[in-house]
């Protein structure tokens, strides 16, 4: 982005952010029922989950079979700030995104520098390994877990609930405004390069190392933001909990499914099947409403590829005629 | 006698037990135009991927403007000004060719100005400026060499390796291609054109290199390469 | 840390014996990955599938398992040759491998799962053989039956899977097909067909291997998960390509986790797979016996 651009992007994407944050409060609030807060601090939480999936799968072409372990990185983070120094929230959740953006530098120069799939390979062990180190280490609970003091409340807000959901909120909107940043960005277009053709992205000057590992740094320290506050909301934190598959699943089925070329597809898809998640939770199961989101996960891969934003942007063109 | 742009020394590469290179010594001068000529595996694109950087490891020296490249991944010596293209074209998927063109710019002189402005008039003197908007898989495959030889005067290099071209085009589409290549050599490009179309070569090349098996087997002037013995031996051209 | 030489020794050899189990579980991935650069997450997942249908046949008609094993395989290697066409026509026809085709599989490996959980419930699934009491002892070392049975009819079914590979035409396709599809056209094979077949011996291996699996441990829907890492980890380690330097890097895996399992305790087991695949990656991504890029 060119110096004016790039002001006028930081000056209307904040103002835009604010106002819908302070929207979603207003409507929250109105609705007046604790529910909705959580309701809404999950669905948000999957948003920035997805979002910050979609700045190393969808923009640069790495998968990431690990993102619960990133997420419980920043949850644990928080347990053992908490415990040892007492660290207010808002402390918690930077300290999770440091936690999550070094976790992302250090699996990214052991595998970054080759093939895709060997991240992804990579990925697919570190949940485990984390789960092994958390279990085994009492001072955060190991596997019976650890319980937090949760605030009665907190000043400006009805309940501390609602302080939650609206935090995460603005998490969310965080990384949406990051996303929009890079994809408006050399970065964004190094990305692009790099997942269409890395080799050719080579021969034409674009630092391919370097940006891999502030995709991955990125996307790292986001989902460790957002697992963060997690212990605060269910006052208790035990590794089945902050492993839990459905993290994964859910941050790599939501781009999958909205899109991954922008940030608004994570986001389009953090809302279906936010939705379509709760629908199931309430009605059915828990297992029914994972088994749900698999199999729509699945539909949108093979047949939708470009997801929900594909699907609009093909409506259009189709509209516009020949 | 100027320093040369780019020297090679001793330039061999050895696949498991298979010997692609080996002893290849050559030198190119600046705004040079230099053919490399020679039968299939005869070691000319793994020539290029040596110099380009994709291949890290190989026996002997490269020098490129006076500096060692050993060592040197491949997006620090398109910076030193050592560019290439891709026997298949490699566009951006995802990219329209406006874009495709503005990674370059981009990445490489972020400050020469607004990078679309810039793209939008090379992709005019390659002839691709109405087709700016459209997205690679919409081009045909001569207009996909222009992009890609588009892409690679982006990075405003002194030496282009230009590895086969116009491969596969026609005898009209071949001209096109080789007046873009005179036309970035005036400019002040050292050109170093590996093909297999002996009409092109032979119009372009001020000297001729010829490998075969591996090995330079000769190195001159166009003219006298051409009326070598050992040269129609050994690759008997079109 | 107890370094008695008796309790290495038993490590050791118990740990070959867990070795030779991984070896035949990771040597479908290395046909599906190291041969056909299939990524294919879902496999360990239905090795446990197999499990699970083998248990209950057992249960049902007090089968040996591994017998039982041998009869599952085929329908499982039916159902690889389905699951690679589907593949084939979704992603690998359009050259739209990558992230999709990740993205399927590890959504395959998800359905998997959740399906093992609705039909046989939460609860741990475990055979008792004829063998699964008894215990060979060669000296001070001890080789338990239920893993020393297995462990030999994995090394038979890596011996014959060898001399397939070498010996029959379609065996030396399979094998020449990650090299040069363009030869196989020439000489009038469809490298579709091959490949279809390749990946349906992957799947057939994961079932055999399923058969294995439950005579040495009880499993239960999730436990696919904790051999992902593991089967990637050691046919990386091995070398993409070589399914000698598979079976190598198995039965070393297998003696290294027990070692470490035996001298630092067994919760530290899955940092070793980890441990192990960063080190390889990081200093020799080829493996063992993989060939130099």
């Amino acid at each position: 982005m060119t110096g004016a651009s790039s002001f006028f992007f930081w000056r209307n994407g904040l103002a835009l952010a604010f106002v819908c944050l302070v929207a979603t409060a207003a409507a929250l609030r109105a609705v007046h029922n604790d529910y909705a807060f959580f309701v809404g601090y999950v669905v948000f939480q999957y948003g920035a989950l997805a979002i910050a999936w979609n700045i190393l799968g969808g923009y640069a072409g790495f998968v990431n079979f690990g993102a619960e372990a990133f997420f419980a990185a920043g949850a644990y983070t928080t347990v053992a700030l908490n415990k040892a120094l007492a660290l207010p929230i808002l402390a918690c959740v930077l300290a999770g995104a440091c936690v999550g953006a070094a976790l992302g530098l250090v699996m990214g120069s052991f595998t970054l520098r080759l093939r895709g799939v060997y991240f992804a390979i990579a990925t697919l062990s570190l949940s485990v390994v984390l789960q092994t180190l958390v279990v085994n280490w009492s001072y955060v609970g190991g596997s019976s877990g650890a319980y937090l003091m949760r605030p009665k409340a907190i000043a400006l807000f009805a309940s501390y609930t609602e302080f939650l959901c609206l935090l995460m909120l603005a998490i969310a909107a965080t990384a949406a405004l990051i996303a929009a940043a890079i994809e408006r960005s050399s970065v964004g277009a190094g990305l692009a390069a790099i997942r269409d053709d890395e080799t050719a992205a080579a021969a034409l000057g674009v630092p391919t190392l370097r940006l891999k590992l502030l995709a991955a740094t990125t996307s790292g320290a986001i989902m460790g933001m957002a697992g963060a506050p997690l212990p605060f909301y269910n006052s208790y934190l035990n590794p089945d909990s902050a492993f839990a598959v459905g993290y994964t699943v859910n941050a790599m089925a939501m781009p999958l499914v909205g899109g991954t070329q922008s940030w608004l597809g994570p986001v389009l898809g953090a809302l279906l099947l936010g939705s379509i998640q709760q629908f199931a939770v309430a009605f059915v199961s828990s297992s029914a409403s994972l088994t749900l989101i698999g199999l729509v996960f699945m539909g949108f891969v093979a047949l939708a590829p470009q997801g929900l934003l594909g699907l609009f942007r093909s409506l259009r063109a189709a509209r516009a005629g020949p | 006698m100027t320093q040369p742009l780019l020297q090679v020394q001793d330039l061999g590469k050895r696949f498991g037990g298979f010997v692609a290179l080996e002893g290849v010594s050559l030198s190119v001068a600046p705004g040079e135009r230099l053919g490399l000529i020679g039968p299939n595996g005869s070691g000319k694109s793994t020539f290029v991927n040596c110099l380009g950087g994709a291949l890290a490891r190989h026996d002997g020296v490269v020098v490129f403007g006076g500096r060692d490249l050993a060592g040197l991944p491949p997006y620090r010596r398109v910076r030193l000004g050592l560019a290439r293209t891709f026997q298949l074209p490699r566009a951006f998927a995802s990219l329209t060719v406006l874009e495709n063109v503005e990674v370059p710019f981009r990445f490489l002189d972020p400050r020469g100005g607004p990078t679309s402005e810039r793209a939008w008039r090379l992709l005019e003197r390659v002839g691709l400026g109405r087709k700016a908007r459209f997205r690679p898989r919409d081009l045909t495959q001569v207009d996909l060499r222009r992009l890609e030889l588009a892409r690679a005067l982006a990075c405003q290099p002194k030496l282009l390796l230009a590895d086969e071209t116009m491969a596969g085009l026609s005898h009209a589409e071949v001209d096109d291609i080789l007046e873009l290549l005179f036309r970035a050599n005036a400019d002040g490009v050292a050109v170093v054109m590996i093909e297999h179309i002996m009409r092109a070569v032979t119009t372009f090349s001020e000297r001729l290199v010829v490998f075969v098996a591996g090995r330079a087997i000769a190195d001159g002037p166009t003219q006298e390469i051409l009326r070598r013995k050992d040269v129609e031996a050994a690759y008997l051209g079109e | 840390m107890n370094l008695d030489p008796v309790l290495i020794l038993n490590a050791c050899a118990s740990g070959l014996l867990l070795g030779s189990f991984y070896a035949v579980a990771a040597a479908g991935l290395s046909v599906s990955f190291g041969l056909l650069d299939i990524v294919n997450i879902a496999h360990p997942a239905l090795m446990v599938a197999a499990a699970f249908v083998i248990s209950s046949i057992v249960g049902a008609t007090a089968l040996d398992p591994l017998l039982a094993a041998l009869i599952v395989s085929p329908f499982f290697a039916l159902f690889g040759a389905g699951l690679y066409r589907v593949y084939y026509f979704l992603f690998e026809r359009r050259g739209d491998e990558s992230i999709r085709g990740l993205a399927f599989f590890f959504g395959l490996m998800f359905l998997i799962e959740v399906s093992l959980l609705l039909l046989w419930g939460a609860d741990q699934q475990w055979v008792s053989a004829r063998y699964s009491s008894g215990v060979l002892s060669l000296g001070k070392v001890d080789f338990p039956l239920r893993m020393l049975v297995p462990s030999l009819c994995a090394l038979a079914t890596l011996a014959i899977l060898f001399a397939f590979l070498k010996l029959t035409f379609i065996g030396r396709a399979v094998a020449a097909v990650a090299q040069d599809r363009e030869a196989l056209r020439l000489m009038g094979i469809d490298p579709v067909r091959v490949k279809t077949i390749a990946f349906a011996l992957s799947v057939g291996l994961a079932a055999l291997a399923g058969g294995a699996l439950i005579v040495i441990q009880p499993v239960d829907s999730s436990s696919g998960q904790i051999f992902v890492g593991r089967l990637f980890a050691i046919v990386i380690m091995g070398g993409l390509g070589s399914l000698p330097g598979t079976v190598i890097a198995g039965l070393l895996f297998g003696v290294i986790e027990d070692l470490t399992a035996t001298l630092l305790g067994p919760s530290w087991s899955p940092a070793v797979a980890f441990g192990l695949l960063l080190g390889f990656l990081a200093l020799r991504p080829r493996g063992l016996l993989g060939a130099a890029t």
